[in-house]
């Protein structure tokens, strides 16, 4: 990082060992991100865990003999076999496929509420931020969606909109767009603020260049760590939807779906409860520690640290 | 200089453990302070000045810090003193200013409470003793009608009150050494000019000993009696301040203070400057650390680490070639004026 | 050095490049309701000219609107009033796309260098962006500028891929500096360009800009607090006091024969870097008063040694003594 500030004039400009020497820079910040990457232990850990439920989800269909809607009411409510891995359940349906089925159907909604809130909720924070006539239509508009409670919130949705699968992801979408948009519009509000901002305005940037180019790779960060959480969340309220009889109709199966099954001969069949809560649980924890992991790679101070080796 | 000094710094070495390995950001730092006397601390960002004050309070986080070396304040040594020891002497025996008055002060509390609240840690004296102390120590700082300036809040006054303030509560127990931490850098120059002055009244009231750390030299030529120029950690001149003015060894100090514009003399002529940047401390020069910076570096500054030397009358300087460099300049000097 | 000065004669003459005229900012204050219930008087009837590659100084104290006169020139913050004629337009009253236009040829350089470049772009790219937006040449030529404007500057073109947090702050200032250059701007406002850097940085930058200046023929607004820096490098000074314009000379002018009470103050209350100068020093007392109720008549007199009744009642106009050297004192 040495520096002459007189300056020898060559007019012309050595352009391929140029672009050997850009190559050669933006390999060497790659692999140093990888490098950071792989040394965050909570990012490792939580992206591990979430990438055997995703293997699981693609794997455990194609593996298991049965169908998840195969009614065999001869072996109803048998426990964990050779022939059934994880039992089967009060209309003798194979657990362990109807396991597999509801993860594609959990990690498919948490994954297009994640999808669907980031691009939503990054519009709306983004807007709201920059101008004011709209930050005050879609504020107002998120403290009356902040004010219900969740669940209940998302009951009244589905009320609405009727038990279909889309309208599970509608409902928790919609839930958590505030969230999103609110977290959004905050570093938007801080980046605005920026002289780098400013700096773009005397150089006559349009707002759609400075809103698009220089506010979302500065605003994404945080917004990125709560999409993860988003996607835990989802999950969890997928889940009780079902379990409460309005989220994925019956006889689809989704974890959510299992446990209610389950909830009525918990005291005979702890099968039916414990796998469909065991893989809940794994999904929000790997999620939680890969959101935390993920915050603290993309905090800046961290990142300063480990660029002055 | 008879008997022992106020402070004397003896061969400080600050190590920060980081992530990355250690970083040393105060080498082999040797100074002293007398009471009623100004020592000036100056360098540009990341010479380690601050960490010095730093070191002296013990204001380092010591699970990652490790000091070396002696500070014998009064007679005993700041660094084996255990922690609870060291509670008394902060802000009782020494106190310390900083830079930015606003963070420095407690926005929930009055300035009264503030400053009554030290007084009342150190000294076992009344409540209502402690607000007359109060009351009158913010007279001393030149606050106008203190009475009801000790019942207002931080944000209710002005940054160069606050600084008055931050005083005020700084010298509330009467220390015998006073650290300011560029304690007008963030004022203006006419609320600068007061505040040197207020500083400049308290320490011969108090006979105190001040270090006034700064990267202004215009400031140093203000109040310091003696000055320490400081770079990538360590001292590489010391003298009287006037020496400093008039007859600079290191070509550093001559550097800096030919580089910066004058409000006296001819104006058209371009500014010295020092090439480079400052290196970083993960990545110190072999040798003499200025030398790649230096126009005057040799073989034997690139190799050989030089020590800091006596001169005369007190004057110190680290490096190989000051008698020869005073020569070879008046050289320059003579053949650039015929 | 005659040479110089009849230079500089000639420059005078020529016509300037950029006028303000009663520029006025004030920034309402509104309560939770909407309601304004006040003004900040940020910039109060200023007025200067700029001529082409000349170099006029704005000082004053921290709060006096040197940087809102600066900003309000770009219409970063809308004027309140007054005029900004540059090149025979008014750019107060063009319409975004022709003040777009503009924008080209009077750039800005920031305070902060931390954050006048944003963290996620590589250096080189800033740089192009800027003629990208204005759509300048090829994306060959544009890279190719950008390099030559790096070295320019004293950044060597290898480091064109590396992120702004992997260089000094000296060197960013530089960076920012480039960007500014790129779109071949005739004005540059600079805001405390200089304030943050240490020292011995601070004469490199000074001398960069001086450079530039000669070689890319700009007029600059150099807005400063640092009055040793800000006589270093401009031809022309005005000094600036709660909003307004107080006094306003030419350099040497100004330095050897200060009309007004607070530039006495103000250049008598820099520390000078040498024992052997001693001084007078005038030491104002109290502290700035608020510009949302700014002082009646002068606002200077609630500080000013030398205040009489009349500073109390009446507001002084500018006097002209000689050449050019304005000044708003009662006293004058």
């Amino acid at each position: 990082m040495e520096m002459k500030p007189s300056i020898q004039m060559e007019p012309k400009i050595d352009y391929d060992n140029f672009t050997s020497i850009r190559n050669q820079l933006k390999k060497e910040q790659r692999s140093l991100f990888i490098k950071r990457f792989l040394s965050n232990r909570s990012v490792v850990i939580g992206g591990s865990i979430l990438l055997v439920l995703i293997i699981f989800a693609i794997v455990g269909p194609m593996v298991s003999k049965y169908t998840p809607l195969e009614i065999d009411p001869v072996n109803r409510l048998q426990g964990p076999s050779a022939e059934h891995w994880f039992g089967t359940d009060n209309f003798g349906r194979d657990l362990f496929s109807r396991v597999a089925h509801g993860a594609q159907v959990s990690l498919g909604v948490g994954l297009s509420v994640a999808f669907l809130t980031a691009v939503i909720g990054l519009f709306v924070g983004l807007y709201a931020a920059y101008y004011s006539i709209l930050d005050h239509i879609f504020m107002r508009i998120c403290d009356a969606l902040m004010a219900f409670p969740d669940i209940l919130l998302a009951v009244a949705i589905m009320a609405v909109l009727g038990p279909r699968p889309v309208n599970v992801i509608i409902a928790v979408t919609i839930v958590k767009i505030p969230v999103v948009a609110r977290i959004v519009r905050s570093s938007a509000l801080v980046v605005k603020e920026q002289t780098y901002v400013e700096a773009m305005k005397t150089l006559g940037a349009s707002s759609w260049r400075i809103i698009w180019f220089h506010t979302v790779p500065n605003a994404l960060s945080p917004m990125i760590v709560q999409v993860t959480y988003i996607f835990a969340i989802a999950i969890i309220l997928e889940a009780s939807l079902s379990f409460l009889g309005v989220g994925i109709p019956a006889p689809n199966p989704s974890w959510g779906n299992i446990l209610y099954d389950g909830k009525t001969v918990i005291y005979s069949a702890w099968w039916m409860t414990v796998f469909p809560g065991l893989f809940i649980i794994l999904a929000v924890l790997g999620l939680n520690i890969f959101g935390d992991g993920l915050r603290d790679l993309l905090d800046p101070k961290s990142h300063k640290a480990i660029n002055k080796q | 200089m008879v008997g022992e000094h106020l402070l004397e710094v003896k061969n400080l070495k600050t190590t920060f453990l980081t992530e990355m390995g250690s970083v040393v950001a105060v080498d082999g730092m040797s100074l002293h302070v007398d009471y009623g006397e100004t020592l000036g601390l100056v360098g540009e960002s990341g010479c380690g000045k601050s960490v010095t004050a730093e070191s002296i309070m013990r204001l380092l986080d010591e699970r990652t810090t490790k000091y070396e070396g002696e500070i014998l304040f009064k007679g005993q040594d700041l660094l084996s003193l255990p922690e609870k020891k060291m509670v008394d002497i902060r802000g009782n025996e020494i106190a310390m200013i900083f830079q930015d008055a606003m963070t420095s002060l407690n926005p929930v509390y009055t300035i009264g409470n503030q400053i009554v609240e030290t007084i009342l840690t150190h000294q076992k004296v009344s409540k209502k003793e402690a607000y007359e102390k109060a009351i009158e120590m913010l007279r001393l700082t030149g606050i106008p009608s203190p009475e009801k300036r000790i019942l207002e809040y931080p944000h209710e006054i002005s940054g160069g009150m606050r600084q008055r303030v931050m005083i005020a509560m700084a010298l509330s127990c009467k220390p015998s050494l006073l650290i300011a931490d560029e304690p007008t850098t963030a004022l203006d120059v006419t609320i600068q000019a007061q505040i040197l002055d207020v500083i400049n009244e308290l320490k011969k009231e108090l006979n105190m000993g001040v270090i006034m750390i700064t990267h202004d030299l215009g400031v140093v030529a203000e109040v310091c009696t003696r000055v320490a120029v400081m770079y990538l950690g360590q001292v590489i001149e010391e003298a009287p301040v006037d020496n400093i003015f008039t007859n600079s060894l290191h070509p550093y100090t001559k550097g800096l203070l030919k580089s910066i514009p004058k409000i006296e003399g001819d104006r058209n002529k371009k500014l010295y400057t020092i090439e480079g940047i400052v290196p970083s401390l993960h990545n110190i020069p072999k040798g003499c650390r200025f030398a790649p910076r230096c126009s005057f570096a040799d073989e034997q500054c690139r190799t050989q680490s030089p020590v800091l030397k006596e001169t005369d009358g007190g004057h110190k300087v680290r490096c190989w070639h000051y008698e020869k460099i005073g020569q070879m300049e008046e050289k320059i000097d003579v053949t650039a004026t015929s | 050095m005659s040479q110089q000065q009849a230079e500089k004669e000639a420059r005078k003459q020529s016509a300037p490049i950029l006028q303000v005229k009663n520029l006025k900012k004030y920034y309402p204050i509104t309560s939770p309701f909407g309601k304004t219930k006040d003004f900040v008087k940020a910039v109060e009837q200023v007025t200067f000219d700029l001529t082409e590659k000349e170099t006029i100084g704005l000082v004053g104290e921290s709060g006096c609107g040197k940087s809102t006169t600066g900003r309000t020139i770009l219409r970063l913050t809308e004027p309140t009033e007054g005029a900004a004629i540059y090149k025979g337009r008014d750019l107060f009253t063009l319409k975004p796309k022709e003040m777009k236009k503009v924008r080209k040829e009077i750039q800005m350089v920031f305070q902060d260098p931390h954050s006048s470049l944003n963290p996620k772009k590589r250096i080189g790219e800033i740089i192009e962006e800027s003629m990208k937006i204005h759509r300048i040449g090829n994306k060959a030529e544009r890279i190719e500028k950008a390099m030559y404007l790096l070295r320019r500057t004293g950044i060597r073109e290898d480091q064109y891929y590396k992120f702004p947090h992997e260089f000094s702050g000296g060197q960013r200032q530089r960076i920012g500096i480039a960007r500014a250059l790129a779109v071949n701007p005739s004005v540059f406002i600079l805001d405390e360009p200089v304030s943050a850097l240490d020292v011995s940085i601070q004469s490199q930058v000074i001398n960069l800009l001086e450079e530039l200046q000669d070689e890319f023929k700009l007029a600059y607004l150099f807005i400063s607090h640092d009055l040793s820096v800000v006589r270093h490098i401009s031809d022309q000074i005005g000094v600036m006091y709660l909003g307004h314009l107080v006094e306003k000379a030419s350099t040497d002018e100004l330095f050897e024969n200060p009309l007004h009470p607070y530039t006495k103050a103000l250049l008598s209350s820099i520390p000078i870097p040498d024992t052997r100068v001693r001084r007078e020093r005038i030491i104002l007392k109290g502290d700035v008063p608020s510009p949302i109720n700014p002082p009646s008549g002068c606002v200077f007199h609630t500080r000013c040694p030398f205040v009489i009744e009349k500073c109390k009642k009446e507001k002084p106009i500018y006097k002209e003594s000689t050449n050019g050297h304005l000044v708003a004192c009662h006293l004058y």
